[in-house]
Protein backbone atom coordinates (compact mmCIF):
# COMPACT_ATOMS: atom_id res chain seq x y z
CA UNK A 1 0.00 0.00 0.00
CA UNK A 2 1.36 3.63 -0.91
CA UNK A 3 2.67 5.78 2.37
CA UNK A 4 0.27 8.60 3.51
CA UNK A 5 2.12 11.98 2.07
CA UNK A 6 4.67 14.18 3.81
CA UNK A 7 3.52 17.53 5.06
CA UNK A 8 5.96 19.98 6.31
CA UNK A 9 4.41 21.43 9.61
CA UNK A 10 5.09 25.64 10.34
CA UNK A 11 3.74 26.72 14.14
CA UNK A 12 3.46 30.09 16.08
CA UNK A 13 4.91 29.64 19.07
CA UNK A 14 3.06 32.99 20.36
CA UNK A 15 1.24 35.56 19.17
CA UNK A 16 3.05 38.13 17.57
CA UNK A 17 5.51 36.10 16.08
CA UNK A 18 6.26 34.23 13.07
CA UNK A 19 5.29 30.97 12.04
CA UNK A 20 8.26 28.67 12.12
CA UNK A 21 9.07 25.45 10.54
CA UNK A 22 9.56 22.48 13.23
CA UNK A 23 9.75 19.51 11.03
CA UNK A 24 7.64 17.36 9.26
CA UNK A 25 5.02 14.55 9.32
CA UNK A 26 3.17 11.87 7.69
CA UNK A 27 -0.95 11.98 7.28
CA UNK A 28 -3.42 11.05 4.78
CA UNK A 29 -5.06 14.91 4.65
CA UNK A 30 -4.60 18.14 5.70
CA UNK A 31 -6.72 18.10 8.63
CA UNK A 32 -5.05 14.88 10.26
CA UNK A 33 -1.74 16.42 9.64
CA UNK A 34 -2.43 19.53 11.97
CA UNK A 35 -4.15 16.69 14.48
CA UNK A 36 -1.01 14.85 13.93
CA UNK A 37 1.43 17.95 14.50
CA UNK A 38 -0.74 18.54 17.41
CA UNK A 39 0.61 15.83 18.83
CA UNK A 40 3.88 15.73 17.79
CA UNK A 41 4.94 18.88 18.04
CA UNK A 42 3.12 20.94 20.47
CA UNK A 43 2.84 18.89 23.62
CA UNK A 44 4.08 21.08 25.96
CA UNK A 45 2.52 24.34 24.82
CA UNK A 46 4.80 25.26 22.23
CA UNK A 47 2.34 26.64 19.80
CA UNK A 48 -1.38 28.90 19.73
CA UNK A 49 -1.36 27.88 15.25
CA UNK A 50 -0.20 25.71 12.96
CA UNK A 51 0.24 25.33 9.11
CA UNK A 52 0.86 22.42 7.33
CA UNK A 53 2.42 22.17 4.01
CA UNK A 54 2.47 19.12 1.54
CA UNK A 55 6.39 18.53 1.41
CA UNK A 56 5.75 17.82 -2.16
CA UNK A 57 4.64 21.36 -2.72
CA UNK A 58 7.26 23.05 -1.51
CA UNK A 59 10.00 24.59 -4.06
CA UNK A 60 13.29 25.33 -1.96
CA UNK A 61 16.22 26.90 -3.55
CA UNK A 62 19.07 24.84 -4.54
CA UNK A 63 22.58 24.62 -2.99
CA UNK A 64 24.23 24.90 -6.37
CA UNK A 65 22.46 28.23 -7.04
CA UNK A 66 23.71 29.57 -3.55
CA UNK A 67 26.58 32.05 -5.32
CA UNK A 68 24.16 33.49 -7.91
CA UNK A 69 21.16 33.72 -5.48
CA UNK A 70 22.96 35.37 -2.32
CA UNK A 71 26.23 36.09 -4.02
CA UNK A 72 24.97 40.08 -5.33
CA UNK A 73 24.08 41.39 -1.82
CA UNK A 74 27.58 40.91 -0.67
CA UNK A 75 28.92 43.72 -2.48
CA UNK A 76 25.96 46.12 -1.35
CA UNK A 77 27.78 46.92 1.99
CA UNK A 78 26.03 49.93 2.05
CA UNK A 79 22.57 48.86 2.61
CA UNK A 80 23.76 48.67 6.24
CA UNK A 81 23.52 51.68 8.27
CA UNK A 82 26.81 50.80 9.81
CA UNK A 83 28.62 52.13 6.30
CA UNK A 84 27.79 55.35 7.20
CA UNK A 85 30.02 56.47 10.15
CA UNK A 86 28.22 59.49 11.92
CA UNK A 87 30.60 62.13 14.07
CA UNK A 88 30.10 61.49 17.77
CA UNK A 89 27.83 64.78 18.59
CA UNK A 90 25.42 64.00 16.36
CA UNK A 91 22.16 62.35 18.09
CA UNK A 92 19.15 60.00 16.91
CA UNK A 93 20.27 58.69 13.83
CA UNK B 1 23.20 3.90 22.62
CA UNK B 2 20.07 3.91 20.69
CA UNK B 3 22.60 3.15 17.87
CA UNK B 4 24.93 0.34 18.80
CA UNK B 5 28.05 -0.92 16.62
CA UNK B 6 26.96 1.47 13.60
CA UNK B 7 28.87 0.25 10.76
CA UNK B 8 30.59 2.84 8.31
CA UNK B 9 31.92 0.94 5.80
CA UNK B 10 35.30 1.95 6.38
CA UNK B 11 38.43 -0.08 7.32
CA UNK B 12 40.32 2.93 7.89
CA UNK B 13 40.69 6.81 7.90
CA UNK B 14 41.16 8.20 3.99
CA UNK B 15 44.08 11.29 4.60
CA UNK B 16 42.99 14.03 2.19
CA UNK B 17 44.35 13.53 -0.38
CA UNK B 18 43.19 10.46 -1.07
CA UNK B 19 39.47 12.01 -0.92
CA UNK B 20 38.17 13.41 -4.62
CA UNK B 21 38.03 17.15 -4.45
CA UNK B 22 34.03 17.21 -3.43
CA UNK B 23 35.01 15.06 -0.40
CA UNK B 24 37.67 17.18 0.92
CA UNK B 25 35.58 20.31 0.61
CA UNK B 26 32.85 18.52 2.21
CA UNK B 27 35.18 17.19 5.07
CA UNK B 28 36.30 20.91 5.22
CA UNK B 29 32.79 21.91 6.03
CA UNK B 30 32.38 19.82 8.63
CA UNK B 31 35.47 20.83 10.20
CA UNK B 32 34.12 24.26 10.21
CA UNK B 33 31.40 22.89 12.13
CA UNK B 34 29.09 23.73 8.92
CA UNK B 35 26.24 21.74 8.99
CA UNK B 36 24.69 19.57 5.81
CA UNK B 37 21.41 19.85 4.87
CA UNK B 38 19.08 17.70 2.64
CA UNK B 39 19.87 19.10 -0.82
CA UNK B 40 23.87 19.30 0.15
CA UNK B 41 26.10 16.96 -1.90
CA UNK B 42 27.63 14.13 0.47
CA UNK B 43 29.56 11.16 0.44
CA UNK B 44 27.63 7.88 -0.20
CA UNK B 45 29.03 6.30 2.95
CA UNK B 46 28.21 9.55 5.28
CA UNK B 47 24.58 9.16 3.61
CA UNK B 48 24.30 5.45 4.14
CA UNK B 49 25.77 5.04 7.55
CA UNK B 50 23.37 8.10 9.27
CA UNK B 51 20.48 6.07 7.78
CA UNK B 52 21.59 3.35 9.49
CA UNK B 53 22.10 5.20 12.59
CA UNK B 54 19.36 7.85 12.75
CA UNK B 55 16.74 4.72 11.84
CA UNK B 56 18.14 2.67 14.72
CA UNK B 57 18.10 5.48 17.25
CA UNK B 58 14.39 6.01 16.00
CA UNK B 59 13.36 2.49 15.93
CA UNK B 60 14.85 2.37 19.69
CA UNK B 61 12.30 5.09 20.28
CA UNK B 62 9.66 3.34 19.02
CA UNK B 63 10.55 -0.55 20.68
CA UNK B 64 11.33 1.33 23.73
CA UNK B 65 7.53 2.28 24.59
CA UNK B 66 6.94 -1.47 24.93
CA UNK B 67 8.87 -2.19 28.18
CA UNK B 68 7.11 0.86 30.13
CA UNK B 69 3.42 0.34 28.11
CA UNK B 70 4.01 -2.91 29.71
CA UNK B 71 3.20 -0.81 32.84
CA UNK B 72 0.30 1.38 32.25
CA UNK B 73 -2.64 -0.56 33.25
CA UNK B 74 -0.63 -1.58 36.57
CA UNK B 75 0.55 1.61 37.90
CA UNK B 76 0.25 1.91 40.94
CA UNK B 77 -2.13 4.85 41.15
CA UNK B 78 -3.55 7.39 38.99
CA UNK B 79 -1.04 10.52 39.20
CA UNK B 80 2.01 7.77 37.82
CA UNK B 81 -0.41 6.21 35.31
CA UNK B 82 -0.92 9.64 33.78
CA UNK B 83 2.81 10.37 33.94
CA UNK B 84 4.40 7.10 32.98
CA UNK B 85 1.68 7.70 29.56
CA UNK B 86 3.00 11.47 28.92
CA UNK B 87 6.38 9.45 29.13
CA UNK B 88 5.54 6.81 26.36
CA UNK B 89 4.12 9.45 24.32
CA UNK B 90 6.80 11.20 24.13
CA UNK B 91 9.16 8.42 23.05
CA UNK B 92 6.83 8.37 20.55
CA UNK B 93 7.44 11.48 19.49
CA UNK B 94 10.91 10.86 19.24
CA UNK B 95 10.54 8.55 17.09
CA UNK B 96 8.66 10.45 15.11
CA UNK B 97 10.87 13.53 14.86
CA UNK B 98 14.01 10.74 14.07
CA UNK B 99 12.37 8.75 11.58
CA UNK B 100 11.70 12.63 9.08
CA UNK B 101 15.60 13.35 9.63
CA UNK B 102 16.10 9.82 8.53
CA UNK B 103 13.76 10.38 5.17
CA UNK B 104 15.74 13.37 4.42
CA UNK B 105 18.39 11.22 3.66
CA UNK B 106 16.54 9.49 0.71
CA UNK B 107 14.89 6.54 2.37
CA UNK B 108 10.86 5.98 2.77
CA UNK B 109 9.61 5.68 5.91
CA UNK B 110 8.18 2.44 4.54
CA UNK B 111 11.41 0.84 3.72
CA UNK B 112 12.77 2.23 7.31
CA UNK B 113 10.08 0.09 9.47
CA UNK B 114 10.41 -3.16 6.97
CA UNK B 115 13.87 -2.93 7.96
CA UNK B 116 13.24 -2.97 11.57
CA UNK B 117 10.86 -5.92 11.38
CA UNK B 118 12.55 -8.03 9.03
CA UNK B 119 15.77 -7.84 11.50
CA UNK B 120 17.78 -5.53 9.42
CA UNK B 121 17.89 -2.67 11.54
CA UNK B 122 18.54 -3.06 14.90
CA UNK B 123 17.36 -1.07 18.06
CA UNK B 124 19.02 -0.95 21.40
CA UNK B 125 19.77 -3.88 23.39
CA UNK B 126 18.49 -2.03 26.53
CA UNK B 127 15.15 -2.96 25.16
CA UNK B 128 15.09 -6.66 24.86
CA UNK B 129 15.07 -6.91 29.07
CA UNK B 130 11.85 -7.38 30.90
CA UNK B 131 10.00 -5.05 33.07
CA UNK B 132 9.49 -7.33 35.86
CA UNK B 133 8.17 -5.09 38.33
CA UNK B 134 6.90 -1.31 38.62
CA UNK B 135 10.48 -1.02 39.94
CA UNK B 136 11.75 -1.50 36.57
CA UNK B 137 9.76 1.60 35.12
CA UNK B 138 11.81 3.99 38.08
CA UNK B 139 15.27 2.00 37.06
CA UNK B 140 14.87 2.87 33.43
CA UNK B 141 13.71 6.53 33.65
CA UNK B 142 16.58 6.83 36.05
CA UNK B 143 19.45 5.07 34.26
CA UNK B 144 18.33 3.91 30.52
CA UNK B 145 16.90 7.61 30.03
CA UNK B 146 19.78 8.96 31.93
CA UNK B 147 22.18 7.06 29.80
CA UNK B 148 20.66 8.56 26.87
CA UNK B 149 20.58 11.66 27.48
CA UNK B 150 24.37 11.31 28.03
CA UNK B 151 24.46 10.24 24.56
CA UNK B 152 22.23 12.76 22.76
CA UNK B 153 23.43 15.88 24.73
CA UNK B 154 26.63 15.97 22.49
CA UNK B 155 24.82 14.28 19.34
CA UNK B 156 23.01 17.87 19.45
CA UNK B 157 26.34 19.62 18.14
CA UNK B 158 26.35 16.64 15.14
CA UNK B 159 27.55 17.88 11.56
CA UNK B 160 23.87 16.46 10.13
CA UNK B 161 21.17 19.35 10.48
CA UNK B 162 18.07 17.56 10.72
CA UNK B 163 19.46 14.64 13.14
CA UNK B 164 21.39 17.58 15.13
CA UNK B 165 18.11 19.68 15.22
CA UNK B 166 16.19 16.18 16.10
CA UNK B 167 18.45 15.88 19.01
CA UNK B 168 17.76 19.40 20.42
CA UNK B 169 13.95 18.68 20.37
CA UNK B 170 14.56 15.22 22.18
CA UNK B 171 17.10 16.53 25.10
CA UNK B 172 14.48 19.74 26.00
CA UNK B 173 11.91 16.43 26.79
CA UNK B 174 14.30 13.86 28.11
CA UNK B 175 14.82 15.01 31.49
CA UNK B 176 11.66 15.30 32.64
CA UNK B 177 11.77 11.40 31.84
CA UNK B 178 15.25 11.01 33.95
CA UNK B 179 13.35 12.69 36.65
CA UNK B 180 10.54 11.08 37.05
CA UNK B 181 11.89 7.65 37.13
CA UNK B 182 14.48 9.11 40.12
CA UNK B 183 11.01 10.20 41.99
CA UNK B 184 9.83 6.47 41.80
CA UNK B 185 12.74 5.25 42.69
CA UNK B 186 12.74 7.59 45.71
CA UNK B 187 9.76 6.85 46.61
CA UNK B 188 10.30 3.02 46.42
CA UNK B 189 13.34 3.69 48.87
CA UNK B 190 11.60 6.00 51.05
CA UNK B 191 8.91 3.28 51.34
CA UNK B 192 8.71 -0.22 53.10
CA UNK B 193 11.36 -2.76 53.56
CA UNK B 194 9.91 -4.79 50.53
CA UNK B 195 9.39 -1.33 48.37
CA UNK B 196 13.16 -0.53 49.24
CA UNK B 197 13.77 -4.09 47.99
CA UNK B 198 12.34 -4.32 44.82
CA UNK B 199 14.26 -0.76 43.83
CA UNK B 200 17.84 -2.74 44.69
CA UNK B 201 15.86 -5.58 42.88
CA UNK B 202 15.52 -3.70 39.41
CA UNK B 203 18.70 -1.80 40.01
CA UNK B 204 20.39 -5.35 40.33
CA UNK B 205 19.00 -6.15 36.81
CA UNK B 206 19.44 -2.51 35.22
CA UNK B 207 23.06 -1.83 35.78
CA UNK B 208 24.94 -3.72 33.69
CA UNK B 209 22.83 -3.74 31.13
CA UNK B 210 22.55 0.07 31.36
CA UNK B 211 26.19 0.58 30.95
CA UNK B 212 26.24 -2.00 27.81
CA UNK B 213 23.99 0.54 26.43
CA UNK B 214 27.15 2.73 25.81
CA UNK B 215 28.53 -0.15 22.73
CA UNK B 216 31.60 -2.10 22.90
CA UNK B 217 34.59 -0.62 24.45
CA UNK B 218 36.49 1.69 22.24
CA UNK B 219 39.69 -0.96 21.51
CA UNK B 220 37.33 -2.84 19.66
CA UNK B 221 34.96 0.00 17.71
CA UNK B 222 36.22 -0.27 14.60
CA UNK B 223 33.80 2.47 13.35
CA UNK B 224 34.06 4.96 15.58
CA UNK B 225 37.22 6.72 13.91
CA UNK B 226 35.07 7.84 10.71
CA UNK B 227 31.90 8.36 12.62
CA UNK B 228 34.09 11.20 14.67
CA UNK B 229 35.78 12.16 11.38
CA UNK B 230 32.25 13.12 10.25
CA UNK B 231 30.91 14.15 13.74
CA UNK B 232 28.36 12.08 13.94
CA UNK B 233 29.32 10.63 16.99
CA UNK B 234 31.41 13.02 19.10
CA UNK B 235 32.30 11.34 22.30
CA UNK B 236 33.50 7.89 22.68
CA UNK B 237 31.57 4.81 23.91
CA UNK B 238 34.15 4.51 26.85
CA UNK B 239 34.00 8.13 27.72
CA UNK B 240 30.07 8.32 27.74
CA UNK B 241 30.48 5.06 29.80
CA UNK B 242 32.67 6.07 32.41
CA UNK B 243 30.34 9.74 32.84
CA UNK B 244 27.65 7.81 33.25
CA UNK B 245 29.17 5.88 36.03
CA UNK B 246 30.40 8.76 38.03
CA UNK B 247 27.25 10.73 37.92
CA UNK B 248 25.08 7.62 38.68
CA UNK B 249 26.55 6.22 41.83
CA UNK B 250 26.24 9.22 44.06
CA UNK B 251 22.42 9.02 42.94
CA UNK B 252 22.58 5.48 43.83
CA UNK B 253 24.66 6.34 47.75
CA UNK B 254 21.51 8.64 47.69
CA UNK B 255 19.05 6.34 47.41
CA UNK B 256 20.71 3.94 49.93
CA UNK B 257 21.01 1.26 47.28
CA UNK B 258 24.16 -0.17 46.35
CA UNK B 259 25.27 -0.74 42.73
CA UNK B 260 25.79 -4.63 42.00
CA UNK B 261 29.43 -4.14 41.81
CA UNK B 262 31.69 -5.50 44.07
CA UNK B 263 34.88 -3.75 42.31
CA UNK B 264 33.61 -0.66 42.00
CA UNK B 265 35.59 1.97 44.07
CA UNK B 266 36.16 5.78 43.42
CA UNK B 267 40.06 5.98 42.08
CA UNK B 268 41.56 9.42 43.32
CA UNK B 269 44.49 9.18 40.73
CA UNK B 270 42.03 9.10 37.91
CA UNK B 271 39.61 11.60 39.30
CA UNK B 272 36.87 8.80 38.04
CA UNK B 273 34.51 5.41 39.55
CA UNK B 274 36.74 2.00 38.50
CA UNK B 275 34.35 -1.21 37.89
CA UNK B 276 34.63 -4.62 37.40
CA UNK B 277 35.24 -5.36 33.41
CA UNK B 278 31.82 -5.46 31.52
CA UNK B 279 30.78 -8.61 30.07
CA UNK B 280 30.19 -7.86 26.62
CA UNK B 281 29.40 -11.32 25.14
CA UNK B 282 26.02 -10.38 26.62
CA UNK B 283 25.35 -7.47 24.46
CA UNK B 284 26.81 -9.36 21.22
CA UNK B 285 24.50 -11.92 22.12
CA UNK B 286 21.55 -9.86 22.98
CA UNK B 287 22.45 -7.68 19.19
CA UNK B 288 22.56 -10.59 17.46
CA UNK B 289 18.69 -11.14 18.58
CA UNK B 290 18.94 -14.07 21.69
CA UNK B 291 18.42 -11.39 24.58
CA UNK B 292 15.31 -12.45 27.14
CA UNK B 293 12.63 -10.25 24.70
CA UNK B 294 14.14 -9.73 21.06
CA UNK B 295 11.63 -11.91 19.50
CA UNK B 296 8.33 -10.62 21.82
CA UNK B 297 9.58 -7.20 20.76
CA UNK B 298 9.47 -7.63 17.28
CA UNK B 299 6.40 -9.69 17.19
CA UNK B 300 4.71 -7.08 19.26
CA UNK B 301 5.32 -4.69 16.33
CA UNK B 302 4.97 -6.88 13.30
CA UNK B 303 1.65 -7.33 14.81
CA UNK B 304 0.56 -3.77 15.53
CA UNK B 305 2.35 -2.88 11.92
CA UNK B 306 0.17 -5.50 10.07
CA UNK B 307 -3.17 -4.64 12.37
CA UNK B 308 -3.25 -1.61 12.13
CA UNK B 309 -2.90 -1.31 7.89
CA UNK B 310 -6.55 -1.07 7.53
CA UNK B 311 -6.59 2.02 9.53
CA UNK B 312 -3.93 3.30 7.16
CA UNK B 313 -5.70 2.40 4.32
CA UNK B 314 -8.62 3.42 5.32
CA UNK B 315 -7.81 6.85 5.81
CA UNK B 316 -5.97 7.11 2.40
CA UNK B 317 -8.74 5.80 1.04
CA UNK B 318 -10.95 8.54 2.48
CA UNK B 319 -8.61 11.18 1.47
CA UNK B 320 -8.59 10.74 -1.71
CA UNK B 321 -12.00 10.42 -2.33
CA UNK B 322 -13.09 13.69 -0.39
CA UNK B 323 -9.91 15.14 -2.37
CA UNK B 324 -11.76 13.68 -5.76
CA UNK B 325 -15.36 15.62 -4.59
CA UNK B 326 -13.90 18.62 -4.00
CA UNK B 327 -11.91 18.69 -7.40
CA UNK B 328 -15.47 17.96 -9.07
CA UNK B 329 -17.11 20.93 -7.19
CA UNK B 330 -14.48 23.00 -8.46
CA UNK B 331 -14.60 22.41 -11.79
FE1 LIG C 1 13.43 9.24 23.94
FE1 LIG D 1 13.12 9.23 27.17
Amino acid sequence: MTEWPLWEIFIRSQHGLAHKHVGSLHAPDSEMAIKNARDVYTRRNEGVSIWVVKSADVTASSPGEKEPLFEPANSKVYRHPTFFPMPDEVKHL
Amino acid sequence: MYAQMVDTGAKRLRTSEEMSPEERAFQERIDADIKIEPKDWMPEAYRKTLIRQISQHAHSEIVGMLPEGNWITRAPTLKRKAILMAKVQDEAGHGLYLYAAAETLGVSRDELIADLHSGKAKYSSIFNYPTLTWADIGAIGWLVDGAAIMNQIPLCRCSHGPYSRAMIRVCKEESFHQRQGFDIMMTLCRGTLEQKAMAQDALNRWWWPSLMMFGPPDADSVHSAQSAQWKIKILSNDELRQRFVDQTVPQADYLGIKVPDPLLKWNDERGHYDTSPIDFEELYNVVKGNGPCNRDRLRTRVKAWEEGAWVRDAALAHAEKRAARSARKAA
